[in-house]
């Protein structure tokens, strides 16, 4: 599939002009229309559990948001605004101090008002999941009602 | 068994003063997060700051700053209400966006819906200005130290 030609400027905004995005410092390692690659360095301040050296859940969904939401503009043939519905997290093990939070997400189905995401998330070994993730987003050009 | 997360509970329960509870778990201090004592009871508070705004151009918060919030506060629940020695483990955590987070004050009230030998359930409701203005809701199951 070839590149939407606004992946560039997808690229430069995600970093740029999300401020929560910013304040994190995540970093695209890669961007397709089949899916993305996010990374999020390691810092002491994403520690929920001091004593025994893990990583706190919250930043893993944050990781998982921000990755899938860019999967989904990835997926779009034009920016468009979009919202998550909803988002599940599965924990699969904990995420350990010192290591990098690496994700991946693929937007797996497109509708009309409507795309599907799936995400993995891992450190240092893609075959072992920290987490693994399902989200719902709604796409809003294609509809002028609120649905709230 | 006496240890930095007991300590902490004591001085919470005893004198109402969370941010001992808080202050060990890195990330919640990272997001910024209070506990405030409401006639006796905690209701966990995230003061506004712009880095955490996830869409400049409405503005609203980050979906996974609502999302870590939200499970972040169903931890403090956990460790406030239950005699845990360390942080809960998250088995899973879904969350259902029901309107975007304006960038304002958040709050957020917890249930422990069921208490098992192993496992927890908690119900999570996200609000702004005032508890019926609810942006967003969640539930989580969590792991209790009881169990290894």
């Amino acid at each position: 599939m070839p590149r939407p030609p606004y992946h560039e400027e997808l690229i430069a905004r995600f970093t740029q002009a999300v401020p929560h995005i910013k304040e994190l410092g995540m970093t695209i390692i890669d961007v397709q229309s089949e899916g993305v690659h996010i990374r999020l360095p390691y810092r002491e301040e994403w520690l929920g559990d001091t004593v025994h050296g893990l990583i706190h859940p919250g930043i893993i969904s944050t990781l998982v948001d921000s990755a899938s939401g860019l999967s989904v503009l990835a997926r779009l043939d034009n920016p468009e605004p979009i919202a998550t519905l909803d988002l599940r997290m599965d924990y699969q093990r904990p995420a350990i101090k010192d290591h990098a939070l690496d994700c991946r997400a693929e937007a797996y189905r497109v509708t009309p008002h409507i795309v599907f995401v799936r995400a993995s998330v891992w450190q240092s070994d893609e075959n072992k999941p920290v987490a693994l993730s399902q989200l719902a987003f709604m796409r809003s050009s294609t509809s002028k009602r609120r649905v709230v | 068994m006496s240890n930095a997360f007991s300590e902490a509970r004591r001085i919470a329960r005893e004198s109402r003063n969370y941010e001992p509870l808080n202050s060990l778990m890195p990330y919640a201090r990272f997001l910024g997060v209070k506990i405030l004592d409401i006639e006796g009871e905690p209701r966990v508070h995230l003061p506004y700051r712009p880095s955490l705004i996830g869409n400049a151009q409405m503005p609203a918060l980050h979906g996974g700053v609502t999302a870590a919030f939200m499970e972040n506060a169903a931890l403090l629940q956990l460790l406030l209400e239950l005699d845990e020695t360390r942080v809960p483990k998250s088995i899973d955590f879904a969350i259902d966006y029901l309107k975007p987070g304006r960038p304002e004050e958040t709050y957020a009230d917890c249930k422990i819906s069921r208490l098992g030998q192993r496992v927890a359930h908690v119900a999570i409701n996200c609000w702004q200005r005032s508890p019926e203005q609810v942006i967003a809701v969640a539930r989580g199951h969590f792991l209790l130290t009881s169990s290894e």
